[in-house]
């Protein structure tokens, strides 16, 4: 499967042969599991595993969740407080698969901001890094949907928020609001479509996830140098790589179960920590709650959509130019999804032709404020709306459009990259030493 | 330096998520009460547990419903532990519910919940220390929650005891002044008082000690399975533990003949 010259799956029995010659599927498994993987990869590469681990977590809790849940405006707060109370470890399930979704989020992030540094989506990766992209919509799309699901407060007012955006949209925009809503407002139909689609869409993101990692078995793994693999011969291959089984199961396996501390406690001994208290109160559409806001992984892009208000003279000029039609509340629709295809729109805005941020001097700079941006817009969509948050809003957004629009190009010219090593075996070596000089193990 | 900067910021991301950011808060003031359910290790006091189910039904539930919290909890372990005879004459006791069936009302089983009662329009108490998490430490960072638990408890405490004693009319309604609610004023007359309860051992019971017992029930009735989640928790954590042990070690001895001495 990869372009990497590595040894194939052999029957050797006449049954293995039988079946080999039939459906290969064991041959699949094999080169799947041993594939050549690069043996530079540092920590930063575990986060893969987590994720694909956060996915069997959510799919396996929530399918026990489902067996006890009703989904319907008078009985879906009070099953889950049936869950919580009178369901055999119930009160453990939900607490995990609420706190699964916030190690998912963690897990996304730091694995596409691992992406943008080491240039894992430039050529000839950027199929892999388009359907990660897609993945990633599709999550937000999936928490979105589960977090009206308990139907407390902020389930039903931050569902009002949303799907009103919709609404924003020209022309189609309320026909799209109300197909979304399955009416005139949030209601029961609102919560059994999004309880279907809930359902639903992480076996589309199952369906991803294969060819996710199809693209990148085809491609090879990137790492940290950005080098690529030599492939000449078998022999050449084998000095930059190692099989993933075991050398990289055994590794990412053990990232896995040091962050699985980390989240065990959290579910443990603060498993409300990440939450709303709001959450707690039943939906009631006659009350509003003092302030609506969305759960911490959707707050930079929440900001970045109330950043552009109607006094902003980006927004001011959209809406003279379009005579109206891009209204403040349309702009900022269309900044927040612009935000997130300017990261998938990343292996075209990036003119450098080095892919790791390892070895571009300015590079790593305007990197590491992206990432202080990020945490800043984190924050700003937690506050309210007002001075002076609104006005950090509008610059933290504006650096996250100007650094994939006008430095990723820009600086992929005016550049001048450090000295790279010339195969992967040489930075492994330069870390750890030749294999020669070292002393046996056993 | 930047490596060290980018690992920062990328544990910072890990551990400290934006939602913490999220505090509530304005002018209110939360007093923080040590209960003992607090911290990693905390647990309920079932004496405490039992007195505030003293407190709620000679008090709270003239006005305020449990509508979440099935009678026969109160038999479990990790909550009030009360003998399954004794929760059985409780319910008979003190409730009584409507019954479909027999299309009247009839006294309380354990396998009732507790009633609903909205009478008053006074809000439902099964879920109110989780509903109002008003304690956030310093700078509104929400961290210590692990160590002092979401803060319903106090808050709930905090507004048993903060009563000003100033009261105003308004559209024909009394407000009372309270330095835990949001806003400063509040609709429900001051509930407890010094006293207001006997309890059968003596137990201290001027309004500090009925307040932060009735919380410490709330919390109970928020929260029956916290004992269970942190026993569960604790056992997680150490056996993620031992397993990353192995696994690191595993790891090092799989990867050492690929690699020589380190250096750096």
């Amino acid at each position: 499967m990869s372009g990497i010259p590595h040894d194939h799956y052999e029957p050797k029995t006449g049954a293995e042969k039988w079946l080999h010659s039939r459906l290969p599927v064991v041959g699949l498994i094999y080169d799947t599991i041993m594939i050549p993987t690069p043996k530079n990869l540092n920590w930063w590469w575990i986060w893969g595993i987590v994720l694909a681990f956060c996915l069997v977590l959510q799919i396996v809790t929530g399918i026990i969740l489902v067996m006890h849940y009703t989904p319907h405006v008078d009985m879906a707060f009070a099953s889950v407080e049936h869950i919580m109370r009178n369901v055999n470890g119930g009160h453990m399930i939900r607490y995990v698969h609420m706190n699964g979704a916030s190690l998912f989020f963690v897990a996304v992030y730091i694995h596409i901001f691992r992406g943008l540094f080491y240039g894992s989506y430039k050529a000839p990766r950027e199929i892999t890094w388009i359907v990660g992209m897609l993945i990633y919509l599709l999550m937000m799309g999936t928490a979105f949907m589960g977090y009206v699901l308990p139907w407390g407060q902020m389930s039903f007012w931050g569902a009002t928020v949303i799907t009103g955006l919709f609404g924003a949209i020209p022309v189609v925009g309320e026909p799209i609001q109300t197909l979304l809503l399955g009416g005139p407002a949030v209601g029961n139909a609102t919560l059994n479509r999004f309880f279907s689609l809930h359902y639903l869409l992480p076996f589309v993101i199952a369906g991803l996830v294969i060819v996710h990692i199809w693209a990148f078995h085809t491609t090879g793994n990137n790492n940290p140098t950005g080098v690529d693999v030599r492939k000449g011969s078998k022999e050449e291959a084998e000095k930059d790589t190692l099989p993933f089984w075991p050398y990289f199961v055994i590794k990412d396996f053990l990232g896995l179960a040091v962050v699985l501390v980390i989240f065990w406690a959290i579910v443990g001994f603060m498993p409300n920590y990440l939450g709303h208290p709001d959450n707690y109160i039943e939906a009631n559409p006659l009350v509003t709650p003092a302030h609506i806001v969305p759960e911490w992984y959707f707050l930079p892009f929440y900001a970045i959509l109330r950043a552009f208000t109607g006094e902003v003279w980006v927004v001011q000029i959209a809406s003279f130019v379009t005579g109206g039609i891009v209204d403040a509340k349309f702009f900022g629709v269309l900044a927040m999804f612009g935000a997130i295809i300017a990261m998938a729109l990343a292996p075209w805005l990036d003119t450098s032709s080095v892919r790791s941020g390892k070895y571009r001097p300015q590079f790593k700079w305007w990197f590491l404020l992206l990432i202080i941006d990020f945490f800043a817009l984190m924050w700003l969509g937690a506050m309210p709306a007002e001075e002076p948050y609104a006005s950090l809003s509008l610059i933290a957004s504006a650096y996250w459009f100007g650094y994939f629009f006008v430095i990723l190009p820009l600086l992929g010219v005016i550049e001048k990259p450090e000295a790279m090593p010339a195969t992967i075996e040489e930075d492994f070596d330069a870390h750890y030493g030749k294999k020669s000089e070292a002393t046996p193990a056993e | 330096m930047f490596k060290k900067l980018v690992t920062g910021a990328a544990f910072a991301l890990a551990l400290v998520p934006a939602a913490s950011f999220a505090a509530g808060g304005g002018d209110q003031h939360i007093e923080d009460f040590a209960f003992s359910f607090e911290g990693p290790f905390g647990s309920y006091d079932q004496n405490q547990l039992q007195r505030g189910l003293q407190i709620y039904t000679e008090v709270c539930s003239a006005c305020h419903g449990l509508k979440l919290v099935p009678i026969r909890t109160l038999s479990d372990e990790g909550g009030p532990h009360l003998p399954e005879d004794q929760v059985r004459a409780y319910a008979a006791d003190n409730f009584s519910v409507y019954d479909p069936e027999l299309d009247e009302d009839r006294a309380a089983k354990p396998t009732d919940n507790f009633p609903v009662n909205d009478a008053l329009g006074a809000p439902d108490l099964s879920l109110m220390a989780k509903a109002r998490a008003g304690f956030h430490g310093p700078a509104g960072l929400g961290i210590n929650q692990l160590v002092k638990g979401m803060g319903g408890a106090e808050y709930i405490a905090s507004l048993l005891t903060g009563y000003t004693g100033e009261t105003k009319e308004e559209a024909g309604t009394t407000f009372y002044e309270n330095t835990a609610f949001p806003g400063g004023w509040i609709s429900m007359a001051p509930p407890l008082s010094d006293e207001q309860v006997e309890f059968i051992d003596g137990h201290s019971n001027d309004l500090h000690h009925l307040s932060e017992d009735v919380s410490a029930f709330l919390m109970w009735t928020a929260e029956p399975k916290m004992m269970a989640r942190k026993q569960a928790g604790l056992a997680g954590v150490l056996f993620l533990t031992v397993l990353s042990v192995l696994l690191y070690l595993t790891n090092k001895r799989l990867w050492a003949p690929h690699k020589g001495k380190k250096i750096s």
